[in-house]
């Protein structure tokens, strides 16, 4: 049994992804784990949006909104905290039980209304409904409004982990990717996920057999908005500041991006995905001021052209590798 | 209530109406026509204004350079679709979404190289600047109604074209059946790349229109764009007249909704919580409407026939 190269350069990558805050100390450059952990949190919103859009087939263009939750539920927290000395709102247990519930609940009313629709509708109403979060946040004087909220302090875990310290941070952020996959995983493997990847093949043929095609898709969405929403705490104590730019509709469509040019309906195309997505990022922006200009027609390339995304390539790369091999194998008899 | 606040915003909220009619009325024909879900749009709106910007600069004349303007829209609709749309039509939604999505960082960015970061202002000629008195002595101002009188005219021109002109009789053919028109013998790539050139004069048409209330600026476009899927979703897919409907309702709880929520909150809560409440509030209004336009209708006000 060979080993394939699309396993073992998804292995490299996740143990590489392990190992950045070490190989960042070791070179003095913690700017990295910073980066990294960003890519990292990204991954989990992008896995969140695969679970939806490569598994269910639902193109939601407000995925971005769950990240906005989950930032203000700690932005929000913390405020009260800081300012109020209402202790028990700062800790990041607390953050993460609000930010999944109010994340699901979110997911639970936008789903309801916007799965009655298909195709053109459903992108139209998802986009429209991140844009009113969006402007709550803006309108939200007392917490910010459009300029935001500067975190004086991080989540609080009771001593458990200290998320002031970057690496902690780092490493949190990893073990709840981790968890994401596994959970995606389990989920995409099991009835439900097999009946949801049916209805993207055939809803017509589900709705037949006797699936509740639209139960099924609303809980489907409302987990992939409760996992993001998780994301959304992270990302707050990422950046320790909170502003409705996190739900800009841009964001949506970069977690889009990310799920695409990764890979749609893979494990780990997200994650590929995302760190492709932020390297090329700090890598054009590196080159020039005006990256967007260059990155805009990658993506419509991208588009037209690699249809399956990274992933789709190293599946390709696995072809090849395998036929080399038989070739040899007949060679050599 | 202040009645004449009221007028005045009822005029308002009539004026922008038009202005997302324009942009609606292309978008929805682009979609019902070419089933393509183009988020370039606002970039059109975007380059409407800009290209009125420079050749008003030129010509000393707002007027003049928004004639200049008009056409060099509609050249860069079709040159955008032939370039890069023309791929996309076969394509998923998905994938047109994407590929649209860079097209409007490449135009943001590109702008942004051209006309620099900083915003433009349009000087508005003499004659436009002032304001004219209505009747009692009210007064608004002369451009708005200029706005409102061509957005009107260019809705009678298009329904003219549409339901009495041969290429509007396509254009319907289109909507309706897309296979059987070409299967007839029509050149079915013509026809889109006209429609998308009409699609972004009217998108052009609406920005270099909004370009001197509002400031011209990088991703002007955006904002207005998602409203303007508000519309389309509102009024149905591929629908002119639903566009047109929904257009004017949207555009007028938007504009009323802003100045009188406050007012209207206070009766009911007090000044205060009336006060904080109702930015984000009526920000949130034109999303309600359309959940519940959506709960009882899901195809829009006027689903499009033959689908």
């Amino acid at each position: 049994m060979n080993l394939s190269p699309r396993i073992f350069i998804i292995t490299v990558l996740m143990i590489c992804l392990g190992a950045v805050p070490l190989i960042a100390d070791g070179i003095d450059e913690p700017f990295y784990t910073v980066l990294f952990s960003r890519m990292l949190i990204l991954s989990i919103g992008a896995v969140s949006l695969n679970l939806i859009l490569g598994f269910g087939g639902m193109v939601s263009f407000g995925h971005a909104v769950y990240l906005g939750i989950g930032s203000y539920v700690v932005g929000i927290g913390t405020f009260h905290a800081v300012e109020d000395g209402v202790d028990w709102m700062a800790n990041g247990f607390i953050h993460m039980a609000i930010a999944v519930a109010v994340s699901a609940l979110a997911g639970l009313i936008i789903g309801a209304i916007s799965l009655r629709t298909r195709g053109v509708y459903f992108i139209m109403i998802t986009l429209a409904f991140a844009q009113m979060f969006y402007f709550v946040a803006v309108g939200n004087e007392k917490y910010g409004g459009d300029d935001g909220l500067s975190l004086y302090m991080r989540s609080d875990f009771a001593g458990l982990i200290d998320l002031s310290i970057d690496n902690s941070l780092y490493y949190l952020n990893f073990a709840f990717l981790l968890l994401s996959l596994y959970l995606c995983h389990r989920l995409t493997n099991s009835r439900f996920g097999m009946t949801l990847r049916g209805t993207k093949s055939n809803e017509q043929r589900m709705e037949s057999i006797g699936f509740p095609v639209f139960r099924y898709r609303l809980v489907a969405f409302v987990i992939a908005g409760a996992i993001c929403g998780l994301a959304g705490v992270l990302s707050a104590n990422q950046t320790d500041f909170v502003s409705p730019a996190v739900m800009h509709w841009t964001r949506s469509g970069d977690l889009i991006i990310m799920v695409v040019l990764g890979g749609l309906g893979t494990l780990f195309g997200p994650v590929i995905g995302a760190v492709a997505f932020l390297l090329l990022e700090e890598f054009l922006s590196g080159i020039t001021e005006y990256w967007q200009l260059f990155f805009g027609p990658m993506l419509v390339l991208v588009v037209i052209f690699a249809r399956g995304g990274i992933d789709g390539m190293l599946v390709g790369l696995d072809r090849w590798w395998q036929n080399y091999f038989l070739k040899k194998k007949a060679e050599e008899n | 209530m202040n009645w004449i606040l009221l007028l005045e915003q009822t005029l308002n909220g009539f004026q922008f109406g038009i202005l997302l009619f324009l942009l609606a009325a292309g978008l929805t024909l682009i979609f019902g026509i070419m089933d393509l879900i183009n988020l370039a749009h606002g970039s059109l709106y975007m380059m409407g204004a800009y290209f009125a910007a420079t050749f008003t600069e030129w010509t000393d004349s707002f007027l003049l350079g928004a004639l200049l303007a008009l056409p060099a829209c509609m050249l860069f609709g079709v040159i955008l679709e032939r370039i890069a749309l023309k791929t996309l039509y076969t394509r998923s939604h998905l994938d047109q979404v994407l590929a649209t999505f860079g097209l409007i960082l490449f135009f943001n960015e590109f702008v942004r190289l051209i006309w620099g970061p900083i915003g433009l202002d349009i000087p508005l000629p003499e004659l436009l600047s002032g304001s004219v008195e209505l009747f009692f002595g009210i007064r608004y101002p002369a451009f708005r109604l200029v706005i409102i009188a061509v957005g009107i005219l260019v809705a009678f021109l298009l329904y003219l074209l549409v339901s009495k002109t041969r290429i509007g009789m396509l254009i319907r053919a289109g909507a309706s059946n897309r296979q059987m028109v070409s299967a007839l013998g029509v050149n079915i790539n013509l026809l889109y790349t006209i429609v998308f050139g009409l699609g972004a004069a009217l998108a052009g048409l609406a920005g270099m229109m909004a370009a001197p209330i509002m400031t011209v600026e990088i991703g002007m476009g955006e904002g207005i764009l998602i409203i303007t899927f508000v519309v389309i979703v509102i009024g149905g897919v591929g629908s002119i007249k639903g566009a047109f409907v929904a257009a004017l309702i949207v555009g007028f709880i938007d504009t009323v909704g802003r100045s009188f929520l406050p007012d209207i909150l206070g009766l009911f809560v007090s000044n205060d919580v009336a006060d904080t409440a109702a930015p984000a509030i009526s920000s949130m209004l034109i999303y309600i409407l359309m959940a519940l336009i959506l709960a009882i209708k899901p195809q829009g006000l006027f689903p499009p026939k033959g689908t």
